[in-house]
């Protein structure tokens, strides 16, 4: 019972971890940009959340109706303004400029919060339980993060799939020129994706600030298992990404179980192996965006 | 009157200069070739025409108004559209999504999925399947019509003949002949020098990145064309 207990906890940490993949997919997929301030912009997020948790007085669910929106308008203007430069040069300024973002916004929220670990309160509904019987319970918020990153892949993929935007999306991915040509403003389609993935690493951001705790330099970590999960998974793929951090996310549980401290080591370990046997990951079907 | 002027048109490719001032017109509802051997700069006009390469403002001007240098989706809203060599097919695009592609920008007008498939039956037939598991002659069909689907008042076609079978190209130029008496304006790059002064009122003969001859295709010798396209 106890491995069962741990493969359940090690799945819905999956769902978490594909909250923080899925939106690095996106912008890989649509432009071919790997943004490494992805998990700072999660913990940027989470900070948002503490601050308006303490302005407004509402719980930190409630306050993702400001934050979501504000990091979105974060990710359009930073691509708008600043990455839509970079593009179309290879891979490597827009690393360097995101892996300098990285260290801009660490050092931002070092002096605005200091650095001292944060925690976002949801009133008791962190550590509320399921008993499901036989020694197992789950708890309602792992459950409701899990609950969250599937309609979120849901809605995504019927986004890619049956809208002009997620077309945009796809087109766009496949051949940015000819897109152009056809009539499609890459300049704004990029914006649109950058605000949608930062829209969604904003959620993960504020769910792991109610899972557990974080400082100002929590992001990396984050952008780490995010690269795992969308590696396992397979680049392009929405539900290789949910996959891939379940995958991630029990291996993690299973590790720590024999040690505490062989949780990471043990989803970086079936990363190392995926990444041997498959290093396309499980479900790629090409580096592009898949409805 | 004329739709389209260029005036002096150079283009680059980084320090490669692709066109040498060259300087042309459409009318309204005209259909004007551009003929050439390959790399005399036919491509690379269209593509500067449909704003992928940049060219200073006052070069290209479109229905009166100063357009060089404009972005490509800038230059859709004005019905400026082109037909890319090459085809240029999605391939994460089914047929259908292709088509709805060209209609990106809403241009109001009256092409529809359904419009293009009673012009290309074989497109509707397959509307379902990925864009690029058509044949070659197919996706040049989808191409014509993903570029009609932005409903243009000038159209670009480049080499719609390429790599494909004369029954083949014959159709697709019945369809732009259609195109064509609906008063929709054609600036047409090809190779297939008697397939296109068949259709064309004027023709533009380009030889290392200038105008080496133009004419009306009645008046034109063979040996004027010979000798315009390859050099005397």
């Amino acid at each position: 019972m106890v491995w069962a207990d741990t493969i359940v906890q090690g799945i819905l940490l999956g769902g978490l971890y594909a909250l923080f993949a899925t939106g690095l997919s996106l912008i890989f997929g649509v432009m071919r940009l790997v943004n490494l301030a992805h998990g700072d912009f999660s913990i940027l997020a989470a900070f948002l959340a503490v601050v308006a948790v303490q302005m407004l007085d509402v719980g930190p669910l409630l306050a993702l109706g400001l934050v979501v929106p504000v990091m979105a308008v974060v990710g359009y203007g930073l691509q708008r303004l600043v990455l839509n430069r970079l593009l179309g040069r290879g891979i490597l300024p827009a690393v360097l400029v995101t892996f300098g973002l990285s260290v801009v916004i660490q050092n931002g929220l070092l002096e605005t919060f200091s650095a001292d670990s944060h925690r976002l309160n949801a009133g008791g509904l962190e550590t509320a339980s399921l008993p499901l019987g036989g020694g197992i319970a789950v708890g309602w918020f792992p459950l409701l993060t899990f609950a969250v990153a599937v309609l979120l892949l849901v809605g995504l993929q019927l986004l890619i799939g049956r809208t002009a935007l997620g077309r945009a999306f796809r087109a766009a991915s496949d051949d940015r020129e000819t897109a152009e040509l056809m009539g499609i403003d890459n300049g704004r389609l990029y914006g649109l994706a950058m605000a949608l993935s930062l829209a969604i690493v904003a959620v993960a951001g504020v769910f792991l600030g109610i899972r557990t705790t974080f400082t100002f330099a929590s992001g990396p970590d984050r952008l780490l298992f995010a690269f795992e999960a969308v590696i396992i998974g397979g680049l392009g793929s929405l539900w290789g990404t949910l996959v891939g951090g379940v995958i991630l996310g029990v291996a993690q549980t299973t590790g720590a179980r024999f040690s505490p401290g062989w949780g990471v080591l043990a989803g970086h370990l079936v990363f190392l192996a995926v990444l041997l046997l498959r290093p396309s990951g499980l479900f790629a079907k090409s580096q592009r965006v898949d409805s | 009157m004329t739709l389209l002027r260029v005036r002096a048109l150079s283009a680059f490719y980084g320090d490669f200069q692709a066109l040498f001032g060259v300087s042309l017109d459409v009318a309204e509802g005209e259909t004007v070739a551009v003929i050439g051997a390959n790399g005399a700069g036919k491509s690379t006009l269209l593509r500067a025409l449909a704003g992928a390469l940049p060219v200073p403002r006052e070069v290209v001007t479109f229905d009166g108004q100063p357009v060089g240098g404009r972005p490509a989706h800038a230059l859709v809203d004005r019905g400026i559209v082109l037909v890319p060599e090459g085809r240029k097919i999605f391939p994460s695009l089914s047929v259908q999504e292709n088509l709805l592609v060209g209609a990106h920008r809403r241009r109001p007008g009256p092409w529809t999925p359904e419009r293009v498939y009673r012009l290309f039956p074989v497109l509707g037939e397959r509307r379902a399947q990925p864009g690029t598991n058509l044949s070659g002659g197919e996706q040049q069909m989808l191409a014509i019509g993903r570029g009609l689907m932005a409903n243009p008042r000038l159209l670009l076609v480049d080499e719609i003949s390429l790599g494909l079978a004369p029954l083949v190209v014959q159709h697709l130029y019945a369809v732009l002949e259609a195109v064509k008496v609906e008063g929709t304006t054609l600036l047409v790059v090809e190779q297939d020098v008697s397939r296109v002064l068949a259709m064309a009122q004027r023709v533009y003969c380009f030889r290392k990145g200038s105008v080496s001859l133009h004419d009306v295709p009645s008046r034109l010798t063979r040996e004027q064309i010979a000798s315009a396209y390859f050099g005397a």
